[in-house]
């Protein structure tokens, strides 16, 4: 079974490989190629998962230990996998939610003149996240780390033509570059800590090592899943990345990328076990940015852009949880799986929207949509409901253990950061009522284009409303099948560990507040956006409103400190480039012009007399020696 | 293979270039005539130089990777017996990977050359002095005798003079003149050094004064020498702030002679280091690791800010003279690595060098035909406002540049990324004696460096290859044939290099071991 964790990787790899290189020979099959290849490592992951469950749950780790790969004394790293039930988890929902997105981008991307090379990037991501998951130590990790980066990168820009595409790739990889150098940093310090990067020698002596140098790898460590979850206070490129195309959206900045800095989080939870003050980070982090999501949510009438607020949002959700240490681990993954599902079928539902309505964003031109769009309809819509948590559906039961778990906490901690996710929770029915209001209901308000196209919206080719279909199967009923019998907390318990803790509130009072915060979300939506006419242009607003729908000013903040001040800088290096170290070296040259003037005798371009001038130059050399030596 | 096949070996490498130069003068013959005596000379050229990298192939084939660190296919025999001058040639796990690496990329130029000849003089002396460039490296790598080095390091800089100032584009004569006057004067403060070092020690054999480790100098002589040393080779690496020759040097050289320049001439200066310097006068050299520590850093962060002034919109930079900094911050990696005294970061310098000569030379070609193409590298001029759309109008070349981009800021997996990370971790940990608090803060401020070089590389990928292709925008020949055989090479070991970093560092880690004393 073993090589078969390579051949996970090395599958999409491969097809990458050949999409990349194969030229346009391919275009007119490359899609496939790409679909097949993400297929085969799906199908594989299915093999090592059943292979998993018919062991017991102590022996579910493999090992694979590949080759030596960086010899140098003081600094060893080998290459090597390790799948467990985490990275088994992860496996399945990249492999599954990845390979139905490659199918629906046959349909989605059909018109595009650079479809294999999309679907080469797209090979990229898998095998680069999956290299991600299964790496056994943090140094082949950070590999995948940047490997995943590249793609999203590539994929964002993919439209690069548009100048807002271009420059929303660049942003994202720089915002991300900030976190990796935290994880690299963090890799230092954990290798001249432990002497090791990998997983199992590290978590073995994290008992001997102080607090404060725990405290400092699990800050690093914050840092590295704040850039690459769009955390605050690097969250500011999620919402340029919704630039790319829509598939990209659904698997990269939804679904899969976006949550590997949870899955760090997990993954290093004996570290983070250890040092409670970066776990209480975590939590904060979390708290702050699943709020800061979701107002950014409520205020843009770009669908997509409101379903990255809400993607935010989430995952602050399961940053929150992972802060709780061994009483959140478990929901903090459950709720990435749910997630994964119902918001990669929410993009992939709002592509479809866009397919039928040249493109179009804008939800103040949608309107009505549910009689157009019928399969759409329903899969968004029960997307809509698994997110908001409405009871029975899988977010129901991810995010309720989140909250609950948020209490379990304990103290004023717990107290605060419950409310705030309990809030939260209102505030997402009150944005997703919105978008679905905006979308689906209400009057028609769609014009024609400045060309003078009217849209005509028709239901999306099968090619993709099927794959919409499945993620809204899971949508619905993931959740209440992890829940049966608490299978998947048993599932992931080996490797996250897992308490209780002491909730200062029953069960059934968390369900009874989260329903009725529900209620009120979605309510006050109502009254806003469903009782009255949407308005075809966006009303100025409130100021929260206006600074919301300017991302809470975070790009303007960054253009003040950041990018003003480095302006600064590089203006004023340039001139004392041109005033002090210039002048410095003309003064130089002038200083041993005389020189020059005889040096230009000897430029007579003839190749002897070089010759000659060598030969010179070795009988000086000669000469000096020999005085020297007589010194 | 027995020693006397790699000796034999290793002399060929050293001696073939110079004879092919002396050839490259007389007429040719019979069996080389092509079309005329220009694409005789130049048929010439790429066969002396490919021989050369097959010798050195098959140097590295023989070479037993067991013991790295011996000198090995020595040759010793005495040249000038008054002086203890010997001529002494060995070749380790240090000198394999840069003399192969210099064989390689000379070979590469040559060919780009038989296809696309530089506009200047005579084929003719065109290829004798790319072959006497050749020769000189090479013998600089190969030699263990200190001032057969200081031989071989100044034979180099007379051909690459004549290649800039007569074969260069615009300004190539200022940019010769002030390249051969900073190498030359870091050259006469070296010699000193050197021969201080050979009157005190009593010998200029490098291996005999390596395994010695300075216990036959006292400790102000090696002060003062590894301090004249030094600054020889930090004028070559160059060390900020004996930098500003590179960029114009670069700038106003053609594309054979940017390549050969950054891939291959930066490298004697902090191969000097690692086989001079630290082993010959280590108490010198733990005197002035912090100070060069210092320069190191400063150059990474002033390579990168130069070139994102450089990259913006408006600032009508160029895209030689971008590429020319980015040497400056990328070569302050290496000496960051040296200067932590570390077996960790001296194996990082040796890789990031290695990794360098790869990724720059390859971005130099590719600015090379971005030139040819659009008849100017100014990126205001390429991109105007909204990007010159490279990847529009010739994706294979446009994927090539973002690809050498993407190399050069460092992604792991790709040959960039080890040398830098080594580096930085060597400095995260320097040797005893070192000032740990200093070192962490010129670590951090080297990552800082890291992510400003991603930054204005992004943003040439941003401007050269991205942007809206214009409906009549005049139609490019995409990536010619010898360019891709000329290109490849480089593209191909950059990954395995980045995928397989061992293959290297297995080399040079005993032989670095050796030269530091076990330590």
């Amino acid at each position: 079974m073993d090589p078969l964790i390579g051949a996970l990787v090395g599958a999409p790899l491969l097809g990458a490989g050949i999409l990349l290189v194969g030229g346009r020979r391919l275009d007119r099959t490359g899609h496939w190629i790409g679909c097949l290849w993400a297929a085969v490592s799906f199908v594989i992951g299915v093999v090592l998962f059943a292979d998993l469950l018919s062991r017991s749950p102590a022996q579910r780790t493999l090992t694979s230990h590949l080759f030596t790969w960086v010899p140098v004394a003081g600094f060893q790293a080998d290459v090597g996998f390790q799948l467990d039930q985490l990275s088994m988890t992860f496996v399945l929902l990249i492999t599954g939610v990845g390979t139905l997105i490659h199918i629906y981008s046959v349909g989605y991307m059909e018109h595009d003149e650079n479809r294999r090379k999309f679907f080469g990037y797209l090979n990229l991501f898998l095998a680069a996240m999956l290299l991600l998951v299964l790496a056994d130590n943090y140094l082949l990790l950070y590999v995948g780390w940047e490997g995943v980066g590249l793609a999203s990168y590539l994929l964002i820009g993919f439209w690069q033509h548009k100048p807002s595409a271009a420059t929303a790739a660049k942003k994202a990889f720089l915002v991300n570059r900030v976190g990796d150098m935290g994880l690299s940093i963090a890799i230092m310090v954990m290798f001249t800590t432990f002497g090791s990067f990998a997983f199992r020698p590290v978590f073995a002596h994290v008992g001997d090592v102080s607090q404060g140098r725990l405290t400092t790898i699990g800050l690093l460590l914050l840092l590295a899943a704040c850039g690459k979850s769009a955390q605050v206070p690097l969250q500011s490129w999620l919402g340029d990345a919704m630039e790319g195309p829509t598939p990209v959206s659904a698997l990269i900045h939804a679904a899969t990328m976006v949550t590997a800095g949870v899955y760090l989080v997990v993954r290093s939870g004996a570290i983070f076990n250890a040092a409670p003050t970066a776990q209480l980070a975590v939590c904060v982090v979390g708290a702050v940015t699943l709020v800061f999501g979701a107002i950014v949510g409520c205020a843009k009438d770009d669908i997509k852009k409101a379903l990255a607020g809400s993607t935010m949002s989430q995952i602050g959700y399961m940053m929150l949880a992972a802060g709780l240490g061994p009483i959140g681990y478990v929901f903090a993954i459950m709720h990435l799986v749910t997630h994964g599902f119902f918001k990669a079928g929410l993009f992939l539902g709002a592509g479809s929207v866009m397919h039928g309505m040249n493109d179009e964003v804008d939800m103040r031109r949608f309107g009505a949509l549910r009689t157009y769009m019928p399969v759409t309809f329903v899969t968004f819509g029960l997307g809509y409901l698994a997110i908001i948590g409405f009871p029975g559906l899988s977010g129901y039961w991810s995010k309720d253990k989140i909250i609950e778990a948020a209490f379990a906490k304990g103290g004023t901690e717990g107290w605060t950061l419950g409310a705030v996710a309990l809030v939260g929770a209102g505030i997402t029915a009150f944005y997703m009522t919105r978008v679905m209001l905006m979308t689906f209901f209400g009057d028609k308000r769609w014009q024609p284009d400045a060309e003078g196209h009217e849209p005509h919206p028709h239901e999306s080719p099968k090619i993709m409303t099927i794959p919409m279909s499945i993620l809204a199967f899971g949508s619905v009923f993931a959740g209440g099948l992890f829940s049966i019998n608490s299978a998947f907390l048993k599932w992931l318990q080996p490797v996250t560990g897992h308490s209780d803790g002491h909730s200062p509130v029953a069960t059934w009072e968390i369900t009874v507040a989260t329903l009725v915060v529900l209620i009120l979300g979605v309510g006050l939506a109502w009254q806003s956006y469903g009782r009255q006419a949407v308005p075809a242009v966006a009303p100025r607003g409130s100021l929260l409103t206006r600074a919301a729908r300017r991302d809470l000013l975070q790009d303007d903040f960054n253009h003040v400190v950041l990018v003003r001040g480095g302006e600064h800088l590089t203006r004023s290096l340039v001139y004392l480039d041109h005033t002090v170290v210039d002048g410095a070296v003309n003064g130089t040259a002038a200083g041993v012009g005389g020189l020059s003037g005889r040096l230009r005798r000897l430029q007579n371009g003839f190749v002897r007399s070089y010759a000659v001038s060598m030969l010179g130059g070795t009988a000086v050399l000669v000469a000096a020696t020999l005085l020297m030596r007589g010194v | 293979m027995n020693h006397t096949v790699l000796q034999v070996l290793l002399l060929a490498v050293v001696v073939l270039p110079l004879l092919g130069a002396l050839g490259a003068l007389l007429p040719a013959p019979p069996g080389l005539k092509g079309r005329d005596p220009e694409q005789a000379v130049l048929r010439h050229g790429v066969l002396v130089t490919g021989a050369v990298l097959a010798l050195s192939i098959a140097l590295a084939v023989g070479f037993d990777r067991a013991q790295p660190s011996r000198m090995q296919g020595t040759t010793d025999v005495s040249w000038i017996p008054a002086l203890h001058i010997r001529l002494h040639l060995g070749v380790d796990g240090v000198s394999l990977p840069l003399i192969v690496l210099t064989a390689l990329l000379t070979f590469l130029c040559a060919l780009h050359a038989y296809y696309k000849m530089p506009e200047g003089p005579t084929a003719k002396a065109f290829v004798a002095l790319i072959l006497l460039l050749e020769g000189g490296t090479l013998a600089s790598f190969a030699v263990l005798d200190l001032i057969l080095f200081f031989l071989a390091f100044e034979m180099v800089l007379i051909p690459m003079y004549f290649l800039i100032g007569r074969w260069g584009g615009d300004g190539r004569e200022r940019a010769a003149f002030r390249f051969i006057l900073y190498t030359l004067l870091g050259s006469v403060v070296m010699l000193l050094g050197l021969l201080l070092v050979g009157f005190k020690a009593g010998t200029f054999d490098m291996v005999t004064l390596a395994t010695d480790k300075g216990s036959g100098l006292s400790h102000s002589t090696q002060i003062i020498a590894a301090l004249a040393i030094g600054l020889g080779l930090a004028v070559k690496a160059p060390m900020w702030p004996l930098h500003s020759w590179l960029p114009d040097a670069h700038t106003a050289a053609p594309t054979t002679g940017s390549v050969l320049l950054a891939g291959v001439l930066l490298k004697m200066g902090t191969y000097g280091f690692v086989r001079i310097v630290l082993p010959i006068t280590p108490y010198g050299a733990h005197t002035f690791a912090p100070y060069l520590a210092a320069f190191a850093v400063v150059g990474i962060l002033y390579g990168s800010l130069a070139c994102l002034a450089l990259a913006r919109q408006g600032a009508e930079g160029d895209l030689k003279r971008l590429i020319a900094y980015s040497s400056v911050g990328h070569m302050g990696f290496v000496l960051l690595g040296i200067a932590t005294l570390t077996p960790t970061g001296v194996n990082g310098a040796l890789f990031a060098n290695v990794a360098h000569g790869l990724i720059t030379g390859l971005l130099f070609f590719l600015v090379g035909a971005v030139k040819e193409r659009y008849g100017t590298t100014d990126l205001d001029r390429l991109s105007g406002a909204t990007g010159a759309a490279l990847y529009g109008a010739a994706p294979r070349l446009g994927g090539l540049l973002a690809f050498g981009a993407v190399a050069s800021l460092g992604l792991p997996g790709l040959a960039g990324f080890w040398g830098e990370m080594l580096s930085m971790f060597g400095a995260f940990r320097p040797a005893a004696g070192l000032d740990r608090g200093a070192y962490l803060t010129y670590m951090t401020l080297a990552a800082f460096g890291t992510l400003l070089t991603a930054g204005y590389l992004l943003v040439v990928v941003r401007r050269v290859c991205m942007g809206e292709r214009d409906a009549e925008a005049r139609v490019l020949t995409d990536v010619h044939g010898y360019e891709f055989a000329a290109w490849t090479p480089l593209v191909a070991l950059t990954v395995l290099a980045g995928l397989w970093p061992a293959a290297l560092l297995g080399l040079t880690n005993p032989a670095v071991r050796t030269l530091l004393g076990g330590s």
